[in-house]
């Protein structure tokens, strides 16, 4: 397939979804843009001769709304509605989208893509403006564009961008343009239901799993249930006796069953019963051991990630004390769309349909593999059903490959979801130790924070690690709790459960440990927690959200009897956010948690209900783990298999959600994470106002039932 | 092996194993992907169809069960008033996130309404409690079968 006919596009916004597949119009010279004169904003934001806008997509759409939110900033310079725009998704051309990273991860993307898009926007805007200006003989101070047309304000005239965009193509793009002021925003800031919404409703919108290709068969995979084991043997008679199994393919800890439909590679994976080997020290691991030796890390000295002033002069005469170490488990990112991905080598090429969260290094990943150039690998990126983090990951799409370069047809390679939950990534297991002395002044003295755990930098970075992991300290070495002397250290403890990014990452382990000791000292010091952490908290910001936490949620109201309210505020991601949650906890330790309140300042809001989805889903998402989840390692191998004993929340045990977002204009912040980071905390603190029990190990569930 | 099937009003020969799951019927043989994989266990919702009306895990429902029967799938169901009535809820409450669960979310919320057309909180909460969602989208789906509740109400006065 060449470029120029690719069927890249998924969304064509406005239509349902697949109906209308247009030709990225580039300012590069591809595709159509070649014959037809096209104005270029950049390389992935255009009006094509027909007045279309079309916006290739920079970062990747896993249901956190990024499509729609950038299609609002574009939608706003360039003056037409969003849905007008027609938008695809990124391949993992990474020279078209420099210096943006495709790579969608860290609620990044708004920050990233905020300045660019817009300036470029802008400049095509001016262009727009300036041809008419030009063809009407008019200053262009007198004409603005409104509705994909440009006005001549004075006398009403009107020329659409399909009439222009000939001559501002053909001039020079403005080197400078003013963005839209915010006085002015007809689109950025209010509610924009969602560009993709529709289309997913009614089951059309096409996720990676959904690919189906001419000849393409199905796939079924098993791969050692303990880390680092190798495959043993396969009953492949059986296995080819399930009606529609064409093939059984072995690697060193996998098998691969091929056939006609997903039901009978799945059927011949059973009959396959494929036997494993690992020798007796990965059969013989457990989690006591994983987590006992992350614990025991932090009587290293670790290394320093931050330091200021003298801590031993600083705890000199304290007034108190406060030590305590805090645990939290491994974690799943069990997304609603396994792990899956289609690909065909053929031909000295290689291309993948898939759903990652980082399509250029999923090219890069299979270039490698097949030992080919880049340019023999072509990604077609589709909707993920989730990504969390899972889809920052190759490892899918990699194994793919495997498959795929052994059997001369395309195929897709469906992960059970008990082999999805056994052969994730994980969210680190850490071990946090805690030591804040306040001063006679009951100001802050000292702050020691030690962190141990695995590095997923140091995987990713390999010999240009230095010893501090940069995601797991973030949050750690900027509190919002000033202290006369800091010290924030880490240390790197390494298992044999591999690791990766999950929704919230190392800023989210830090908030759980920073505003549960906040807490606990607030309580030990006879204190409200929320008046105490205003007592110490300076950024204005970060004191406001609070303040409307306070009020909104009723935190003056005595509650109900047996409900108890924990507080949390972060400053994280350059977003500023407070909840309040309400718990209760019956005589069987059951937590259920009833209202939850959040007060949030991200800066400027680009989606409002987007902003407000975020909330909704990093509280229940953080809500679903805070409470339940734990991946637990036996003989070596993860004893989770799916929902039933990897619990997330459900319908019934969701809680009411009260939101209330800041409006200002200050630079926009990000929203996929902060939600999933304050909620942690927030329960916990509720659980011990409800109940007296601090829970310093995650989950709260298990913590309380083996209290 | 074959097995013939109504599927969405239209009546269909498929070359398929009886046993084999509705689910993986509806997606690698009739091209129905609308029905979505996500736990094969039954515990997820993601492949909820109607069968006669009535919500089934599409993974737990060998298509032998289904002969006979009326089989409507989200790509069926989003053509009927009730159905309409669910997706216009749902884009009036900007529901969906990632999307991959509403399918079976939109059908699980129809298999309710069928049985019980005005459903207060707890009737909904038993109704859906066998869908998950893993991005959270549980209170905008709430609100919006209560609103398609009310568009479906109107429809038919």
């Amino acid at each position: 397939m060449s470029r120029a006919t690719r069927r890249d596009v998924l969304l064509a916004t406005g239509v349902v979804t697949g109906a209308l597949v247009v030709p990225v119009a580039m300012g590069n010279g591809r595709s159509r843009a070649a014959t037809t004169p096209s104005l270029a904003a950049n390389a992935w934001l255009a009006v094509d001769a027909a007045g279309q806008v079309t916006l290739a997509l920079p970062k990747t759409e896993m249901g956190q709304g990024i499509l729609t939110t950038i299609t609002m900033i574009a939608a706003e310079e360039l003056a037409v509605k969003p849905e007008a725009i027609k938008v695809t998704l990124p391949d993992g051309d990474a020279a078209r989208f420099a210096p943006i990273d495709q790579g969608t991860g860290g609620s990044t993307s708004v920050r990233e893509v905020w300045q660019p898009l817009r300036e470029a926007g802008a400049k095509a805007r001016a262009a727009l403006v300036n041809a008419a200006a030009r063809q009407w003989g008019v200053a262009a101070g007198e004409c603005d564009a409104q509705n994909g047309a440009v006005v001549h304000k004075p006398s009403g005239k009107v020329l659409p961008y399909a009439a222009l965009v000939a001559a501002a193509a053909a001039a020079p793009l403005p080197t400078e343009a003013p963005v839209r002021p915010a006085t002015a925003y007809r689109v950025i800031g209010k509610s924009q239901r969602r560009l993709d919404g529709d289309a997913k409703a009614r089951g059309t919108a096409e996720y990676g799993i959904d690919v189906v290709l001419p000849g393409m068969r199905y796939a079924a995979i098993a791969v050692s249930p303990v880390f680092g084991g190798k495959l043993a043997g396969v009953d492949e008679a059986a296995a080819r006796a399930v009606p529609g199994v064409s093939g059984v393919i072995r690697g060193a800890d996998v098998v691969y069953i091929v056939a006609d439909n997903t039901w009978s590679a799945r059927q011949g994976m059973t009959a396959a019963k494929p036997q494993w080997t690992a020798d007796a020290a990965l059969n013989g691991t457990q989690t006591a051991a994983i987590v006992g030796a992350v614990a025991a890390a932090l009587d290293k000295p670790g290394v320093v990630a931050a330091t200021s002033g003298d801590l031993d002069a600083a705890r000199k005469g304290a007034a108190h004390r406060f030590v305590a170490t805090y645990t939290q488990p491994f974690l799943a990112h069990a997304t609603m769309e396994p792990a899956n991905c289609v690909a065909h080598v053929h031909d000295g090429q290689c291309e993948i349909w898939t759903g990652t969260q980082v399509p250029s290094d999923a090219r890069k990943a299979a270039a490698a593999r097949l030992g080919l150039t880049l340019d023999k690998v072509t990604v077609h990126n589709r909707l993920m059903g989730g990504g969390f983090g899972r889809r920052l990951e190759t490892d899918m799409i990699e194994r793919c490959i495997d498959l795929a370069r052994q059997v001369p047809f395309p195929v897709k390679l469906i992960w059970s979801r008990e082999e999805d939950t056994a052969h994730d990534w994980y969210r680190p297991a850490y071990a946090d130790r805690i030591d804040i002395a306040l001063g006679a002044d009951g100001k802050i003295a000292a702050w020691e924070h030690k962190i141990a755990g695995s590095s997923i930098y140091a995987r990713l970075m390999g010999a240009a690690f230095k010893g501090v992991d940069d995601d797991a300290v973030e949050g750690a070495i900027t509190p919002i709790y000033p202290a006369t002397a800091r010290k924030v250290t880490f240390q790197q403890q390494e298992s044999m459960v591999p690791t990766s990014w999950w929704r919230g990452v190392g800023p989210l382990r830090s908030a759980f440990v920073m505003e549960s000791a906040i807490d606990e000292l607030a309580h030990q010091v006879g204190q409200d927690p929320i008046a105490f952490r205003l007592a110490h908290i300076e950024d204005p910001r970060a004191r406001h959200v609070l303040e409307i936490a306070h009020a909104l949620s009723g935190w003056d109201d005595k509650p109900a009897p047996g409900i108890g309210r924990g507080v949390a505020v972060i400053h994280l991601w350059e977003t500023y956010m407070a909840a309040v949650a309400e718990v209760t906890v019956d005589k069987d330790n059951q937590i259920v948690v009833k209202k939850v309140t959040v007060a949030v300042d991200c800066g400027q809001v680009i989606n409002h209900s987007g902003v407000a989805a975020q909330i909704d889903s990093g509280v229940i998402f953080g809500t679903s783990a805070a409470l339940y989840g734990e991946v637990t390692i036996a003989n070596g191998r993860v004893e989770q298999s799916n929902f039933h004993d990897y619990r997330v929340l459900r319908m019934n045990e969701a809680p009411k959600i009260e939101t209330s977002i800041v409006e200002n204009h200050e630079k926009p912040g990000g929203m996929g994470e902060p939600p999933n980071a304050v909620i942690f905390p927030a329960l916990a603190n509720a659980v011990f106002a409800a109940t007296g029990k601090r829970v310093r190990s995650l989950p709260l569930q298990k913590a309380l039932h083996t209290a | 092996m074959a097995v013939t099937l109504t599927i969405n009003g239209k009546r269909r020969d498929f070359d398929a194993s009886p046993e084999m799951p509705l689910l993986w019927l509806l997606r690698d043989i009739a091209h129905l992907p609308g029905t979505k994989f996500g736990c094969a266990a039954g515990l997820c919702g993601a492949c909820s169809v109607l069968v006669d009306g009535v919500r089934v895990f599409g993974c737990q429902t060998p298509a032998g069960d289904a002969v006979g029967k009326t089989i409507t799938t989200i790509e069926g169901l989003t053509e009927q008033p009730l159905g309409k009535a669910l997706v216009a809820a749902w884009n009036e409450g900007d529901v969906v996130q990632c999307g991959y669960c509403q399918p079976g979310q939109i059908v699980a919320a129809a298999s309710l309404l069928r049985d019980n057309p005005r459903p207060d909180d707890a009737a909904i909460d038993a109704g859906m409690s066998g869908n998950i969602c893993r991005c959270g989208t549980y209170p905008r789906i709430r609100s919006a079968i209560k609103r398609a509740a009310e568009i479906h109400a109107g429809d038919k006065a």
